[in-house]
Parts: C-alpha cells; structure tokens; sequence
C-alpha cells in the first residue's frame, strides 16, 4: 500500500507573527519556518503504518518555493522513503493545492493519502476535503485514531461533541487532527540517510494545473487590540464589577 | 437569487450556530433558504422554518443523511447548489467537513471562518489563528463560507418560512458511520453558552479540575479548558478552547490557571469580558483580562463559589 502525504512549510507555531505596516500580509523575512504540526502528525502516521508492514511506501510531497525542499527533507528523516517538491514561488490557494494534488494522485497511484487537517498560517481547512471530492474518494477528517484494513479504514473524528467513528472504502483521504499520535524526533543517522533520498522536482505548469489565485487579498490587518483590564482585590469586588457590567 | 445555509443539528434539535449563520447569509444574498438533512428531523425543520428572514426551509430526510456524512451531504448539495449563488455553513466540525467538498466539486474557492461581511462578495476572516486578519474578495459566481458563529449575533425567531420536503440523490456509498461517543453533560454547550469558565494546567489534576464545576452551576456557565489542560489528561478534548480547539465568544469568559499562551487566546479573545485568576502576574492571560484576580486559585475558587452561594446564585 502506498501513502502520499502532503506536507506544508509554514511559520513555526512558536513565532509570534507580526502583520506588514502597509497591510500587503505578515513578514516572512528572517522568520523561523517549519513543518506545519498537522503534517508532521501526518508523517508520523504514514511512517508507523510502514513499520507495521501496512504501507510499503510513504511519499511525501511540498508545493512551496525552492526551501519547502527542506520541509521534505523533514519528512524524509522521520521516514518517508522519497519526497516530490511542487515549485513555485507563488501563492497556491486551497482548491489550487487540491487539483495539483489529484494530478500527482493521478500519476503515483496511492491507496491512501494522509494530511493535516489545516495549515496553521491561512488556517482554511479545506484541502483534504477537496482533495477528496474531486477525486471522488471518500475522507475521515480530523483523526483521532486509525485502524486500517485492506479495503477499508475506520478512523475514529473529533466532532465538536465528541468522537464520531466512519468507515471509508479506500483509496481514501485522511486529515489529521492533535491527538493521533506523537511526532518522533528524527535521529541524526536518519537525517543524514535522508539526504541520500531522491526528492523530484515539478512545477504546476508540468501538471497542467492553473494556480493562478481566485481569491483578492485586499489587506491583512491586525485583529482589534483589547483594552487594558484592571486588577480587582477580591472575589467580592470581582462579582460586584461583573453585576455592574450586566455579565452575571 | 438566493443564498443556501446548512442547518447545525442532531436531528432532535436545531442548534444556534443555524441561526447565526443565517445572520450572516442574509447580508449576502436574500432570500435566505435553509438546509435541514437528516433522519427523523421533521422537527427540527420545523424549527428552522421559525427562524426570522428564513424564506424556505428544505428538508432533507434519509437513513443515508442521518449522520450527515461529507459524501452523501456533498451529493445532496450539489443537487440544490444551481438555483443559489452563495452556500454558507457554520464552521462547525460538521459544516468544515463537508463545505471544501462542494466547493471543490463547483470549482469555487472557499472563505473559510467568515468573521464579517464587508460586502456581498467580500469577507474578513482570521489566518495564523486569530493573528491577522485577512479581507479577502470572491471572484464573480457563487460564494461559498463558512461562518465563525461566535462572530455574528443569532437571527431570531418569529418567521414563517415554506416548508418544502426534497428528496436526497442517492448515497455514493463510500463512507459508513460505525458509531460516535458524546460526552454528556448537562451544562450548555461551549460554543454556545453565555457564560464560559475555563481551567489550565493550574488547576494540577482531573480531581482538581471539578473545582470549577460548582461554580459552573451556580453561573449556568459551560465548561472549557486549555489545550495545556486537555494535553496534560486533565479533561477530554472537545473541553478545548483555542485556536485548535472551540472559539467562544461568550458575555463572560472566567480563565482560572490558564496562562494565556497564543494559541488560547485564539479561542476566546473575542469574549464580552474576560476574568483571569492566575497567581503569577505577569502571565499574558491578564493582557487581555478586563478584571485581574492575582491569587491562588485554591484559594480564590472556593471563595467565588462561596461569594456566589451568599449572593443566591445557585
């Protein structure tokens, strides 16, 4: 069984980011960049499927400029076997991500493809379920847990209630949510293996693929500051400014 | 023509976040019409009939809908997506897993987490958790979002809409539901409650954290709590308020052992007023605090619910 996994290079999660003056975007110079956490909990999966003998081989792929190469290289430590690098200098929205996702589905044949459930920088959460839809397979997003068989995987959602259990025929989409699993630290033998991993290199062009953006950014902003608060003495004085206030 | 939302519900009930994105509907294309898909929900079209500015409410019942599973929801939407030029959803785990499908299958590009509409094709919406905010244009054709509810007020009721009975395409068959454990609780909803308190790795253990629960009650609050909290095995996860869990926007937000890391903040930053009892300081949740308790929360909390027990809140 081979499992594709989509993997995105995006701001660390631990960097504070900081909105540009002339509201054009946030600033990306000299900042700190990672795997997205979703996807690495992607990888981790993918690559503990392969140690249990259920995937025979785990490729991961990065849509981004030429440094989302080392976000592959990434992947590659933790253990996937090879990595393809869709270049482009340029913004790739949701649905563009999905269409050139669905031409390397299209070309590599996998049984399974696992990622994150959202990038944590446009957070849109949509690209594992569109993904899905325009190949017609079905999705589990938001794993908690997976139990795959030959034909099938039943994986265990986080709904806002709870947990929900569905059953997908594959091949099948699977978006991953926190609680999966833990990612592994890759050990410098495997990133020094890593470097000898073929990672190949296409362009959207290449694909036939039109990602030209369809969405007009017309500013980014930063989100209204809160007033400053006061400290209150005691649960009493607390109370009584919550009564004032028409909260309690 | 007219924009298309998605009804959030369980089949027995409607849930607000329906009405908060029809808020949002109807400032982008009237007449509104709503989706109610399930099994055995007549009642909670019914329902969605009431609401106000709602012209016709469509309802949508079969075995194969009854979890409202992404494949057979994208089908029946797709069915009905023609006579409409914008489909909104709550950005509830319900509506994020199905929407992308049907804007996929439309070629349509989706805004996800509206938070504001600017104009009927343009939308502000959060990115890098709530740290930005990003004004976004949709191309000329339909209009497909999802909509944070915690940012739109919830349209009332009183209406009189059509109720119209439509039959659902056929099943694809790709997915089956095996079953789903809630956790129960007779306290609101998170999302939905008026009053939010929430603990962090401060409260120490699962036993520590019942100590909001009394105050909880007295309050009619729900209760939340930090992913530190939830990670640390304190609660079960859909506790989670945060940029990876739940966004609340409640009148009040009590943050009790919570620090105040970015990615809470995301969660609930949003909120009428905002309460930290925290004993360092200089933690960050006090930045965005309007009342500051700085004390121990063993203490404090005790106290709270004693106070609130004197004042006749029970």
């Amino acid at each position: 069984m081979k499992v594709l996994v989509p993997v995105k290079r995006v701001i660390d999660y631990n960097v504070k980011v900081r909105v540009k003056a002339d509201q054009s975007g946030v600033d990306l110079a000299n900042v700190k960049m990672s795997m997205n956490p979703f996807d690495e909990i992607a990888v981790e999966e993918a690559v503990r499927l392969k140690e249990k003998g259920m995937a025979t081989e785990v490729v991961a792929l990065s849509i981004g400029p030429h440094q989302a190469s080392e976000t592959i290289r990434t992947a590659l430590a933790m253990g996937a076997d090879r990595g393809i690098l869709v270049k482009t200098d340029q913004t790739v929205e949701p649905l563009a991500v999905a269409k050139i996702l669905k031409a390397i589905v299209e070309a590599e044949r996998p049984d399974l493809v696992i990622t994150g459930k959202q990038a944590i920088d446009d957070d849109s959460n949509q690209v594992g379920q569109m993904l899905a839809a325009l190949l017609g397979w079905p999705q589990a997003t938001f794993a908690h847990s997976l139990e795959l068989a030959a034909d099938s995987a039943k994986v265990a959602r986080e709904i806002d209630g709870g947990l929900q259990t569905v059953e997908v025929k594959l091949p099948a989409v699977i978006t991953t949510d926190l609680r999966l699993n833990e990612p592994r630290y890759a050990s410098l033998p495997n990133i020094m293996k890593a470097k000898k991993k073929s990672i190949d290199e296409k362009t959207a062009a290449d694909l036939g693929v039109d990602i030209a953006p369809r969405l007009k950014v017309l500013k980014v902003s930063e989100p209204p500051k809160r007033g400053g608060g006061m400290k209150v003495e005691s649960v009493g004085a607390l109370l009584d400014r919550l009564k004032a206030d028409g909260v309690i | 023509m007219a924009s298309l939302v998605l009804a959030e519900h369980d089949n027995a009930m409607l849930k607000d976040a329906t009405h908060k994105a029809v808020t949002a509907a109807a400032a982008i294309s009237t007449p509104v019409h709503v989706l109610v898909a399930g099994e055995n929900c007549e009642a909670v079209a019914q329902a969605a009939a009431k609401i106000a500015g709602v012209e016709k409410a469509l309802h949508a019942d079969a075995p194969s809908l009854a979890r409202q599973l992404a494949e057979p929801m994208e089908a029946l939407i797709l069915s009905l997506a023609g006579a409409y030029d914008a489909i909104l959803a709550p950005a509830t785990t319900t509506g994020k897993n199905i929407l992308p499908r049907v804007a996929a299958s439309l070629d349509t590009p989706q805004v996800s987490e509206i938070l504001k509409v600017v104009s009927p094709d343009t939308f502000e919406h959060p990115i890098y958790a709530g740290n930005a905010i990003e004004t976004v244009q949709a191309p000329a054709g339909k209009i497909i979002a999802t909509v944070r509810t915690a940012a739109f007020g919830a349209a009332a009721e009183g209406g009189g809409a059509t109720l119209e009975k439509i039959t659902a395409p056929a099943d694809p068959g790709l997915s089956k539901f095996i079953g789903e454990a809630l956790s129960k609780s007779e306290r609101p909803e998170l999302t939905s409650a008026r009053i939010v308190i929430s603990g962090g790795r401060g409260l120490g253990s699962a036993e520590n954290f019942k100590l909001l629960d009394s105050v909880a009650d007295k309050l009619h609050a729900a209760v939340g709590a930090s992913r530190a909290a939830v990670d640390a095995g304190y609660v079960p996860n859909d506790y989670q308020v945060g940029q990876t869990g739940k966004v609340v926007a409640p009148d009040l937000y009590i943050a009790v052992g919570i620090s105040g890391a970015i990615q809470h903040l995301a969660g609930m930053k949003d909120s009428r007023k905002i309460v930290a009892i925290n004993k360092d300081a200089d933690a960050p949740i006090f930045q965005v605090a309007d009342y500051g308790l700085v004390g121990d929360l063993f203490k404090s909390l005790p106290e709270l619910d004693e106070e609130l027990a004197k004042r006749g809140y029970k």
